[in-house]
């Protein structure tokens, strides 16, 4: 394997009393597509900053494209593209325009930067709208003119900061689409997402990160292999009744978990675990078997209490 | 070395290099939509205040004082220096407060910057150059409008123009505390009227300094429009101050837009850098 | 366009108007109460500033001046009615127009009042107000600066008070009719530079005689002059029949302003 694009090690990010980023270490190698998940607040954002070279580790290692963010932050972002969480496309400014003064801050020859600008317009699906106010956009077309935005200086790592928080599902699978032409072109790809879809779509490899830390690591394939079953039956006896109903439940499946709306069994099997369950004389009133999911390990790993 | 780090270092060497005049060419392409406003209020204000103190209020003090009355020049010649260091008061601070903190703030466009290889200390410096480059033409304007109606005489009264511009520059500390605004709670109409208004006011710009009494004067002491507007009449017709007075002028309005421009510099990059 | 708004009057205003302005005007007052006090009281300062200034430094080299009815007048004497009208004018222009259309176009305060009960011109009544208000605080606080440096040479300066509120009215319902037309931050600097000349030539450092007597009806055709005239006339006591005209001329403007704002937020909000 060829030397890795992203090195961290015992990375380190502190507010004050808070570490936000708590000693994470993580490779990503060229041309893959790595995820990093978590639920808001875990320290995904702050990573991204930080490989991103716009934010400075308080402790550990961080080597982009073989250099020190701290050192030579203006170089690593030259070949980067960012993505951020909030579009700061310029107002101001008409579509086409947006992109080209983001060229020239590349330095890239002007020429070079319209001629780059009308290829990207196209692919982001824009090209009707190259006239038109910011303003006036769609969020879903805003997403795709910032996804434009960081592509103009060809970079060798694209970094994503929940790209697609906030649209409808019309517009993420457009999204997804484009993102995943460009995988196939070969860019490295860093995307934070708490969707968990979204990273089974684009991830080949992903690490799940809580309080600064990190959880777990690998394929997603390989995530639900090793922290859930392969598939869940889903059932509901009504809110007052599921406990009463879950005493008799043992022994069904690999793992159970109780929630005030229903039941998750965890087994290979659902089927045969619902024949199980209905031979013990249990009637629930609905019931779901359905291949285990990413938000399945997610839930598990980073637990269902919600976090503010 | 990976080929991916000498690309990466071959990158950066024109941002390293050119990124201020990146963000500058960006604020000249946005202040394209404002062009006719900019237009029309670059040769309105000057012609509305020749128009208002230059034949109005002169034919007032002209007939009390004569009409070489204050500083044995028409009143027009004595107030045309004060009036275009005026000018460039509220385009600097255009710039400095809904400029920085629309970067910052209301449309997050510094972020962005930063996020390519510009850096912190490139997008204010950017930001300067911009300013400098407002100034410069509203300046200018300026001075051919007086150049019209006899205010200056064509001759060292260009310098003028440098000297407006430095004016408008010198109130770069109100760049650095904009950029350490966080929230948008009103600050910009008390910065205007606390702050602005009484150096405008009390910096000897439509009447000599020495007009108001002792207690109030020291406040065109601290305003570089009083530095300012004394730069300026000196280069239009010579009242004769002595040298180290002048001196003194330059070197506080240059002083004052350096310090403003580079604690400008140190508040954003810290602030960049979360 | 919805049919029923343009066939009668009667529904469209009620449609429009809940007779509610009060509570728009509360909400207000206790945004300015937690929020804004030191930008409401450093307004009281603002022309104060300019009276100082411009009395003082500027009044020794001009001396006297003679008003409307040719009596010889102290410079600072001239210019303290015209700074309290200009003062009322910005007031008036800058919670009309600014502060309205921030709110309209960005605050999307006016969409979450209109989805209650209030109707647009509720809205627009109660911000007016609202700016009448704060404007009868600064000029009461003007006028008392005045009245201790002696500038007020009559008692009718009294009356300058609900002088200032009619300009202030006037000034306020035209600058939300312009307002609610507006649509970007270019056209609102196209505002502020309509205003700039009308402030330096309406008589207000310098008699308008100064001019030809072309250049002097135009001015006599602005809004300002009347403001000025209006209150210098009643602060110096120089009174006259012309300034039922200056009166009758506001009168007209917050007539004309309230036809236009009603009509376009009808036309914004409800059709």
């Amino acid at each position: 394997m060829s030397a890795p694009v992203i090195r961290a090690s015992q990375l380190v990010k502190r507010y004050g009393d808070l570490a936000a980023v708590d000693g994470i270490d993580f490779e990503v190698a060229p041309g893959e597509s790595f995820g990093l998940l978590g639920p808001n607040g875990a320290g995904k954002s702050t990573t991204m900053r930080m490989v991103g070279a716009v934010s400075t580790r308080t402790g550990g290692e961080l080597e982009i494209l073989g250099l020190d963010p701290n050192e030579h932050g203006p170089e690593i972002r030259a070949r980067l593209g960012v993505v951020p969480q909030q579009d700061n496309l310029d107002t101001d400014l008409r579509v086409r325009d947006n992109l080209l003064v983001y060229g020239r801050y590349f330095g890239l020859p002007r020429a070079q930067v319209a001629k780059r600008a009308d290829e990207l317009l196209a692919f982001a699906q824009l090209t009707e709208k190259v006239t038109a106010k910011v303003d006036d956009l769609s969020g879903g077309m805003k997403r795709r003119l910032t996804i434009a935005r960081s592509l103009i200086n060809d970079p060798s790592i694209l970094l994503l900061d929940e790209p697609t928080t906030g649209l409808d599902p019309q517009a993420r699978h457009i999204l997804w689409d484009r993102l995943f032409q460009l995988k196939e072109r070969g860019t490295t790809l860093v995307v934070t997402t708490h969707y968990m879809d979204e990273a089974e779509q684009l991830c080949d490899r992903l690490v799940v990160v809580d309080h600064g830390r990190i959880m777990a690591e690998g394929s997603p394939a390989a995530l639900i292999r090793q922290h859930s079953s392969r598939e869940v039956l889903e059932v509901r006896f009504g809110s007052q009744r599921n406990a009463e109903a879950a005493q008799k439940l043992a022994g069904i499946g690999d793992r159970l978990e109780v929630l005030p709306d229903r039941i998750l069994i965890y087994s290979a099997n659902g089927e045969e675990a619902l024949v199980e369950l209905t031979s013990r004389g249990l009637a629930p009133i609905t019931s779901l078997v359905r291949r285990s999911s990413l938000e399945d390990v997610f839930l598990r790993l980073t637990g269902r209490s919600l976090i503010e | 070395m990976t080929t991916a780090t000498e690309q990466a270092i071959a990158a950066a060497v024109k941002p390293r290099r050119f990124g201020a005049w990146y963000i500058a060419e960006h604020k000249l392409r946005a202040m394209r939509a404002y062009r006719w406003t900019i237009l029309a209020t670059g040769i309105g204000t000057p012609l509305f205040y020749v128009f208002a103190f230059g034949v109005g209020l002169a034919v007032l003090v002209g007939a009390n004082a004569g009409p070489s009355g204050i500083d044995g020049v028409s009143y027009l010649v004595f107030v045309a220096p004060a009036l275009m260091a005026m000018a460039a008061v509220p385009v600097a601070l255009e710039e400095f407060m809904f400029g920085i903190f629309l970067g910052f703030k209301w449309n997050p466009i510094f972020a962005g910057m930063n996020a390519a290889p510009i850096t912190g200390r490139q997008i204010i410096d950017g930001m300067f150059i911009f300013v400098t480059i407002r100034l410069a033409m509203t300046s200018t304007l300026y001075y051919l409008v007086l150049l019209l109606f006899g205010a200056v005489q064509l001759g060292w009264s260009v310098l003028i123009i440098p000297v407006a511009m430095l004016t408008g520059l010198a109130f770069s500390p109100i760049a650095a505390l904009t950029a350490s605004f966080r929230e948008d709670r009103s600050q910009f109409a008390i910065i205007q009227r606390v702050v602005i208004m009484p150096l405008t006011l009390f910096s000897g710009t439509v009447f000599p300094l020495t007009q108001l009494p002792i207690f109030l004067q020291w406040i065109g002491w601290l305003s570089p429009l009083w530095h300012g507007s004394e730069l300026g009449r000196e280069l239009s017709y010579g009242p004769n101050e002595p040298i180290w007075l002048t001196v003194t002028h330059v070197t506080f309005l240059a002083a004052v837009a350096i310090a403003g421009w580079q604690a400008c510099v140190r508040i954003s990059v810290r602030r960049l850098d979360r | 366009m919805s049919a029923p708004m343009t066939s009668s009057t009667g529904p469209g205003i009620r449609a429009l108007y809940a007779g509610n302005a009060r509570s728009v005007m509360a909400r207000g007052l206790l945004a300015t109460r937690s929020t804004n006090w030191v930008i409401v009281l450093s307004g009281v300062f603002e022309p104060i500033f300019y009276l100082l200034a411009l009395g003082i430094g500027l009044g020794s080299y001009i001396g006297d001046v003679t008003d409307a009815q040719g009596t010889p007048i102290s410079y600072a004497a001239f210019i303290a009615p015209a700074l309290l009208a200009v003062a009322a004018m910005n007031g008036a222009v800058y919670d009309s127009t600014w502060n309205v259309f921030f709110k309209m176009h960005f605050g999307k305060l006016y969409q979450g009042m209109l989805a209650t009960s209030l109707g647009p011109l509720d809205v627009a009544l109660g911000e007016v107000a609202l700016a009448l208000l704060r404007g009868a605080a600064y000029g009461t606080a003007f006028l008392l600066v005045m009245q201790v440096l002696g500038l007020n040479l009559a008692w009718t300066a009294i009356l300058a008070l609900p002088a200032l509120l009619l300009i202030a009215f006037g000034f306020a319902s035209l600058g939300m009719a312009i307002t609610s037309y507006l649509k970007t931050f270019q056209q609102m600097d196209w505002v502020q530079f309509f205003l700039l000349p009308m402030f330096l030539f309406s008589a207000t450092f310098f008699p308008i005689t100064v001019y030809p007597e072309v250049v002097q009806w135009f001015i006599m055709a602005l809004p300002l002059w009347h403001g000025v005239e209006l209150v210098r006339g009643l602060t110096t006591g120089a009174l006259g029949p012309e300034m039922l005209i200056h009166v009758g001329y506001y009168l007209g403007m917050v007539a004309i302003g309230l036809v236009f704002t009603t009509r376009r937020l009808r036309a914004l909000f409800l059709d």
